[in-house]
């Protein structure tokens, strides 16, 4: 934007003297303007010129009058100068400042996760997990119940970016994985890809579905619509999706079953995206490959354990012990029974291992 | 006092959205009241009653609801200071899609859900358009991908406004809302202020309870298809 401009020889310039097709080109955020009220954006055509073509009734027709669209297109061009460049990619640390549980005492001092890192939150429900989920969202500044203060690159982030940055943080990744829309995988995938206003949503959403398929037992395919995928499949689609396509920094996942995904990998694919993986887990294979638990009592951080490598060494011999108890898992799957040869291998398989 | 208007269709969880945000109003020590803006006779009063919050409802009966609303608005406002209420919430439900309850300079606050489908954010005229914070409910239903793209759906036909994601069963994502609510600006008076958007007009035979189909019969404004 001209910052030399006076506001009323803004809206000039913005309305009059530019034809519309160049103030897309320049503001490429006014296409979805346009777009939103079906409005063809012809060359040569100043917006003026544009909105006098159509009659006042066009525009009621959106819940608008012609003033009222053009009066809002200058306040956005405006107000987006203001905004600046989008921060959300750049946050590649989150720090939180303890405040107090729920009987007044405190808590761990300072939690710090990273980019590229997995850490699980654990603790019984009721425990604070959610509270914890929401002083990250809201960015605390010692104004919530906790006290909490949350810190982004280390920095306290302004009330500006706690308003704007605040929905788009954190990505969850829930177990119960419902689908409102019914579309093809691809479809729906594009579709996400669109939103974000990547130039190949296409081609990104061949990639999601790529990447869905090394973390899912049975493949899916592109034309699978999203309703009719099993519980894993969707698993590691919003798993590749999250990872791939959304802009959120965090990502939340709640649980992941040890069932129709390959669980080491959906971490590996989070990480290597680059995002702050938080895990509400139980799981022991799962805590063990995370960088550090976090424990969570009467809603306060009671403990930060980092994983030593004492636990790593062990986390070989728990694979084996769940590997075991798929193998009967599975003999329960084919209709055999738990008896003889199927659980004398097993049996046998432990006791070499203790 | 406080001044905020909430809007949004039936059923997208406006009343579980303000009881959790009155919750956090009453720990900064703020007494909420709500003014419930309705059609047709509900159960919301009690539900508000059962919360201990003093709430008073107005129901429009034949009459278009946001007439009804912006009739009786500054009315409510007085009524908000006799009570000595900190903050005053007025509710109302879009019943149709060119309802637009938002008056200038008074918190604009349009509640949408998630499971509404990703062309709402389209459908929905002036009362999201004009909205200041754009709260989204039962986000933990849909996936990930789903409330994305939703979001930027909205950002299509609302570029500006805050996005606020409440879930109405535990309350997460209120506190954010209570904050802006707690620092929005006061009001005394309506009198003198604009809507932000002329409400839907009506002035036609029908309006004062003609019920027979016949052109004969239809008076006043109108607007009539056409079809080939």
């Amino acid at each position: 934007m001209d910052a030399q401009l006076g506001e009323v020889d803004l809206a000039e310039h913005l309305l009059v003297h530019q034809s519309a097709a160049v103030l897309v080109e320049q503001y490429p955020y006014l296409a979805n303007y346009f777009e939103a009220i079906r409005l063809e954006v012809p060359t040569g055509l100043s917006v003026a010129q544009l909105l006098a073509e159509h009659p006042e009734e066009y525009f009621a027709d959106y819940g608008l009058t012609k003033a009222g669209f053009a009066t809002t297109l200058v306040n956005f061009v405006v107000k987006m100068a203001e905004q600046g460049p989008d921060e959300l990619a750049a946050i590649t640390e989150l720090t939180v400042l303890g405040g107090r549980d729920k009987s007044g005492n405190s808590e761990v001092a300072e939690l710090c996760v990273r980019a590229g890192e997995v850490t699980c939150i654990v603790g019984p429900t009721g425990a604070g997990k959610s509270r914890l989920l929401e002083d990250i969202e809201a960015l605390a500044q010692g104004d919530t119940p906790t006290q909490r203060r949350v810190l982004i690159n280390r920095a306290a982030p302004s009330e500006e970016q706690r308003f704007d940055l605040g929905h788009r943080l954190v990505a969850q990744l829930t177990q119960n994985m419902n689908f409102v829309i019914d579309l093809p995988v691809a479809e729906f995938i594009a579709l996400h890809a669109a939103s974000r206003e990547v130039p190949d949503p296409e081609g990104l959403a061949t990639a999601v579905i790529e990447c869905a398929n090394t973390l899912a037992g049975e493949p899916l395919a592109a034309d699978t619509p999203v309703t009719q995928l099993s519980g894993g499949q969707s698993r590691a689609l919003m798993i590749a999706d999250t990872a791939l396509v959304s802009a959120s920094p965090i990502v939340l996942v709640d649980e992941i079953e040890n069932a129709g995904i390959d669980r080491r990998k959906a971490l590996d694919v989070l990480v290597g995206a680059d995002k702050i993986v938080l895990m509400s887990t139980h799981d022991p294979i799962l805590a063990l490959l995370g960088d550090r638990r976090i424990v969570i009592e009467n809603g306060g951080i009671r403990a930060v354990l980092e994983t030593t490598e004492a636990e790593r060494t062990n986390l070989g011999f728990l694979t084996q012990l769940d590997a075991q108890l798929s193998a009967l898992r599975e003999a329960v799957r084919r209709g055999d029974r738990l008896e003889g040869q199927v659980v004398a291998q097993v049996r046998a398989g432990l006791e070499t291992d203790l | 006092m406080k001044f905020v208007t909430v809007a949004g269709p039936p059923s997208s969880g406006k009343t579980s959205v303000i009881l959790k945000v009155i919750e956090h109003l009453r720990e900064r020590g703020l007494n909420a009241g709500v003014v419930k803006f309705d059609c047709l006779s509900s159960s919301d009063a009690t539900t508000y009653r059962a919360h201990g919050v003093n709430a008073k409802v107005g129901l429009a009966g034949s009459l278009c609801p946001d007439h009804f609303f912006i009739t009786n608005v500054d009315a409510a406002v007085q009524w908000g200071q006799r009570q000595n209420f900190d903050v005053l919430i007025s509710e109302s439900a879009g019943l149709c899609n060119r309802c637009s309850p938002h008056i200038k300079d008074v918190l604009a606050v349009c509640v949408i859900d998630n499971l509404s489908g990703i062309g709402t954010p389209e459908k929905i005229g002036p009362m999201l358009r004009f909205a200041d914070v754009i709260v989204l409910t039962k986000g933990d239903i849909v996936s990930q991908a789903e409330r994305e793209v939703f979001i930027a759906g909205i950002r299509k036909v609302n570029r500006l406004a805050r996005i606020i994601s409440v879930n109405g069963i535990t309350g997460q994502g209120s506190f954010t809302l209570a904050k802006a609510l707690a620092e929005s600006s006061s009001v005394e008076s309506l009198i003198g202020n604009y809507l932000r958007f002329s409400l839907p007009s009506a002035l036609c035979s029908y309006c004062i309870g003609q019920t027979r189909i016949d052109p004969a019969f239809q008076a006043g404004n109108l607007r009539r298809m056409r079809f080939e």
